[in-house]
């Protein structure tokens, strides 16, 4: 009996993601455990994993297909001396297949000369359902144009769905008509093919030609990463979040020296348990440590009630290909400085690949983000809810400070957090930073 | 008096003013209207509803002569001109009355005076209102110019009213007297409803048109099918002639007609009536001053109506052709959506516009005659239904006319609707729906159109152009 091989839920709230590569093709024999197909969320790419073992009789969602809802049948797996002639009704829908009985009766019944499989895998694409483009969500399914729009797009070859309606209530006429042919917009084969799902249409809506000619740049779609980071930080800077930095010079003479020896003491490179510790690991430990010490900062705004958290989950913010991601350090206030030192590369060196499972980096209670190796002196990040406040590391630097009266070299950095007002107020702001500082100032003090 | 500013003035409340001034109003506009006559303009006062009064007399008279036909008895029928100008008035006074109710209801302020507009070339103008009262002026953001139009005259031809024997429309609306002998120069929609009207109360009507056709922005069929049935009427129609000279003796005009051939005619009627087309009202406006361009007669506007000086505006009739009421309405419409920044505003498509001549049998028609589709390169399917095919208008008596479809045989667009024949007037908006809503032929044959009813020729004529006619 065929089994459906269903889109799955990579994280409790995914409703849906970009089905970005299959590895295996019909015919394929695979076994439990095998990767099958590379599933992509806003943040994540993952791998799905067969469940049983068989042969793929059948692929219905084609690699690149966006909005792939849960649960949907993506594939189906065919058992032992099964062909893809078993393939039913009941094997292509998810969940359960009833029916199982009848099918086999009938088989027996009626025996066909079984097709190779190369034969039935050649025969079965052209049958498989196109997917949903859904490049033009905007329409929701139903594409709303006159009966003369409808009929001189389906005589030009233009895709109704390519289009921006000028009509009453978006109403695609006949003038959106004309301009599509005259601009050539909509046309199929213009583009990839729009079932591929990945078919960029030229930006007709939302740009003025006036501003950006069509052919003055090149167009880069956006993908759930770059949509995620739009709406989220946007909602939270534009929307939800009252923001407010809070600026801190710190020294670093004795951090960088107490650095020194720690890394002096890891085993020679190559060798096992090699080990190297940046700067930036002192800082999540001491940011993890500064918010059990002030555990007003290490808190979520809700409209019932401020959730003061029992750990610090700080997150580290990763610039990746296309964007950013910040993977976290869960109970960093619980890790030693090794630890978290090998598991930022490691997260980081997954996120880089998008290989970050989903609950790799969301959460969290706080975030670090350290532009010091640009060059920036200081900067204020953009709270990333649900977090109370996000720390901006600056570079470590050789400055001319005053102390007691006299011009001194000195290591410092600056490090600003920016508060989410609700929930964390400038003065508990302060008295955080100025904890973390001390803790930087002088690490031993984290023993303490 | 204390000088008024406003977000928009309008000048003239014709139905292209006072439509402009109430869609203001709806938004939230402050806005003024300056009338230097009556409310509502010519097309209240002078134009289309007291002409359609006259000719729904002249219609019931034809009727009442035709009693028998409907087993009716009727004898001794007359009319009385001095009643039939009366009620003609009555109407108009009383949709005027109207106007200057909707002005109140909107907070329009209703200002009674002739306007000027002063100021610097291309910034926006004060408008100065002179009235018996004396002067105010009157500052705006915005200003449209609705004044409309008149007949054209031509003076040096002779071709102007006299106050006897030379009438416009104006003076053919309140005649003293019903003339056994009129002239009609220009068969367009003015011109043939005149014609109509009085010969239908009985006079000896000639009609002389330049063109070689009367009616001639009508597709060919209609015009033809027109002139065939004014003929059966007793009309003289003269084609492609003009009118050299107008003779004046003490009670009689002799009209010197030369055709095309070069061949005259003399013809002696007891009176004439001008329909040589229509001129913008642009005198006196100052338009001059402030930079508004006028070329022949009419305001030179763009497609969202603005003149090219800043906050200046000009709708309807003095902006030119098609000179419809309709047209400047919603010209206003789109003038004063545009200024409030409204969203979905188009420019005004001139294939959309219905036109409506109101003479017997009626003439109504929307988009491209078949000539001019083929003009503009399309291959046209053309479909015909004739009123004796319907039994509503046999039933009605009316079995003269005929329906005229023209569609694009590559969509099916509608390209245009030709309509001659009784109510045709009444039925040639539903083509314009189906044009504005973009329905093509599948769209009209899948409407189910009411039994019995004249309309049903319409389904029938689409159909027509399919070859699925069901009636014929």
């Amino acid at each position: 009996m065929p089994v459906p091989i269903l889109m799955p839920a990579l994280s409790p709230t995914m409703e849906e993601g970009t089905l970005a590569k299959w590895l295996v093709k019909e015919g394929d024999t695979v076994s439990s455990g095998d990767v099958i197909a590379e599933i992509e969320t806003d943040k994540a790419t993952m791998e799905v994993e067969a469940v049983d073992e068989g042969t793929i009789g059948k692929i219905l969602i084609e690699e690149g297909s966006e909005g792939v809802k849960v649960n949907e049948t993506i594939a189906v797996l065919l058992e032992e001396g099964e062909s893809a002639d078993d393939i039913d009704e009941a094997s292509m829908k998810g969940g359960a297949a009833s029916g199982g009985g009848d099918k086999a009766e009938k088989k027996e019944e009626e025996p066909k000369e079984e097709p190779k499989k190369e034969e039935a895998a050649a025969a079965t694409p052209s049958t498989a359902p196109a997917t949903p483009s859904k490049d033009a969500p905007k329409h929701n399914g139903r594409v709303h144009a006159s009966p003369l729009a409808k009929r001189m797009a389906k005589n030009e070859g233009i895709e109704l769905t390519a289009l921006k309606g000028s009509g009453p209530h978006g109403r695609i006429v006949k003038r959106d008509i004309e301009k599509a042919m005259k601009d050539g917009t909509g046309k199929a084969g213009a583009a990839a093919p729009a079932a591929a799902g990945k078919a960029y249409q030229p930006p007709a809506a939302g740009i003025d030609e006036r501003l950006y000619p069509a052919d003055s740049y090149e167009a880069i779609k956006n993908d759930g990463m770059r949509k995620t980071i739009a709406k989220r930080l946007s909602q939270s800077f534009n929307g939800e979040v009252p923001h407010f930095p809070l600026n801190i010079d710190i020294d670093l003479d004795t951090l960088l020296e107490a650095r020194e020896r720690i890394n002096a003491m890891s085993p020679p490179k190559g060798e096992e348990g090699f080990y190297k510790v940046s700067v930036n690991d002192f800082v999540i430990k001491a940011s993890a440590m500064a918010l059990k010490k002030v555990p007003a900062a290490n808190a979520t705004y809700t409209d019932d009630a401020i959730l003061r958290h029992k750990h610090a989950d700080v997150g580290v913010a990763v610039a990746i290909d296309g964007g950013l991601i910040t993977p976290i350090i869960w109970k960093a206030e619980t890790k030693g400085l090794l630890q978290i030192s090998a598991e930022v590369r490691d997260l980081a060196g997954r996120a880089r690949q998008k290989k970050l499972k989903p609950e790799e980096y969301m959460g969290g209670t706080f975030a670090v983000s350290n532009l010091g190796m640009f060059g920036i002196k200081s900067f204020s990040s953009i709270v990333s809810q649900p977090h109370g406040a996000i720390m901006s590391v600056g570079a470590a630097e050789e400055r001319a400070v005053v102390r007691n009266g006299q011009i001194v070299i000195a290591n410092q950095m600056t490090v600003t957090l920016t508060c989410d007002h609700r929930v964390v107020d400038g003065a508990v702001g302060a008295e955080y930073l100025s904890v973390f500082k001390k803790m930087i100032e002088e690490p031993t003090s984290m023993l303490l | 008096m204390a000088d008024k500013s406003f977000d928009l003035v309008v000048i003239g409340s014709g139905p292209g003013g006072y439509v402009a001034a109430i869609r203001a109003a709806q938004l939230g506009m402050k806005v003024a209207i300056i009338e230097r006559d009556k409310l509502g303009g010519v097309c209240l006062n002078w134009g289309c509803i007291p002409t359609k009064a006259l000719l729904r007399t002249s219609e019931v008279y034809t009727n009442m002569k035709h009693a028998e036909e409907f087993g009716l008895k009727a004898e001794k029928i007359s009319f009385d001109i001095e009643a039939i100008v009366k009620r003609s008035r009555g109407v108009a006074g009383r949709m005027e009355k109207g106007i200057g109710f909707l002005m109140k209801k909107n907070k329009i302020e209703t200002i009674m005076g002739t306007a000027r507009l002063t100021g610097k070339k291309g910034e926006t103008p004060t408008i100065v209102v002179k009235s018996d009262k004396g002067e105010e002026k009157v500052t705006a953001k915005h200003v449209i110019i609705a004044t409309g139009a008149r007949a054209r005259t031509i003076p040096a031809a002779g071709l102007e009213p006299d106050g006897k024997f030379i009438w416009t429309a104006r003076e053919a609306m309140v005649p003293d007297m019903m003339p056994k002998s009129m002239l009609v120069i220009g068969s367009g929609a003015i011109g043939i409803e005149f014609a109509s009207f009085y010969n239908a109360m009985g006079a000896d009507v000639t009609v002389v048109e330049m063109i070689d056709r009367i009616l001639p922005a009508e597709d060919k069929e209609i015009s033809d099918f027109a002139h065939k049935s004014f003929k059966k009427q007793g009309m003289n129609i003269i084609t492609s002639a003009s009118v050299e000279k107008l003779d004046k003796g003490k009670d009689k005009v002799k009209a010197t007609i030369k055709g095309k051939d070069g061949k005259t005619q003399e013809i002696e009627v007891e009176r004439v009536v001008l329909a040589i087309g229509i001129t913008g009202n642009t005198e006196n406006l100052g338009l001059e001053d402030i930079g508004v361009k006028v070329d022949r007669g009419h305001i030179v506007v763009n497609e969202w109506l603005e003149t090219g000086v800043k906050g200046v505006y000009a709708i309807g009739d003095v902006v030119g052709a098609p000179w419809l009421a309709h047209k400047a309405s919603h010209e206003g419409v789109i003038c004063v959506e545009k200024i409030a920044g409204k969203n979905d505003v188009h420019p005004l498509d001139v294939d959309m516009i219905p036109g409506c001549t109101y003479c017997q049998p009626q003439i109504a028609s929307v988009g491209l005659t078949e000539a001019q589709a083929k003009d503009k390169g399309y291959k046209v399917k053309v479909g015909r239904f004739p009123f004796q095919g319907n039994g509503k208008a046999v039933a009605l008596g009316e079995p003269e006319g005929l329906v005229k479809t023209v569609f694009d045989e590559k969509t099916g667009e509608l390209l245009g609707a030709h309509m001659v024949g009784a109510e045709v007037t009444e039925l040639i908006q539903g083509f314009g729906i189906a044009k504005t809503l973009e329905a093509t032929e599948e769209d009209l044959f899948h409407t189910i159109f009411p039994h019995p009813t004249l309309s049903e020729m319409m389904h029938e004529s689409a159909l027509d152009a399919y070859g699925k006619v069901i009636h014929t």
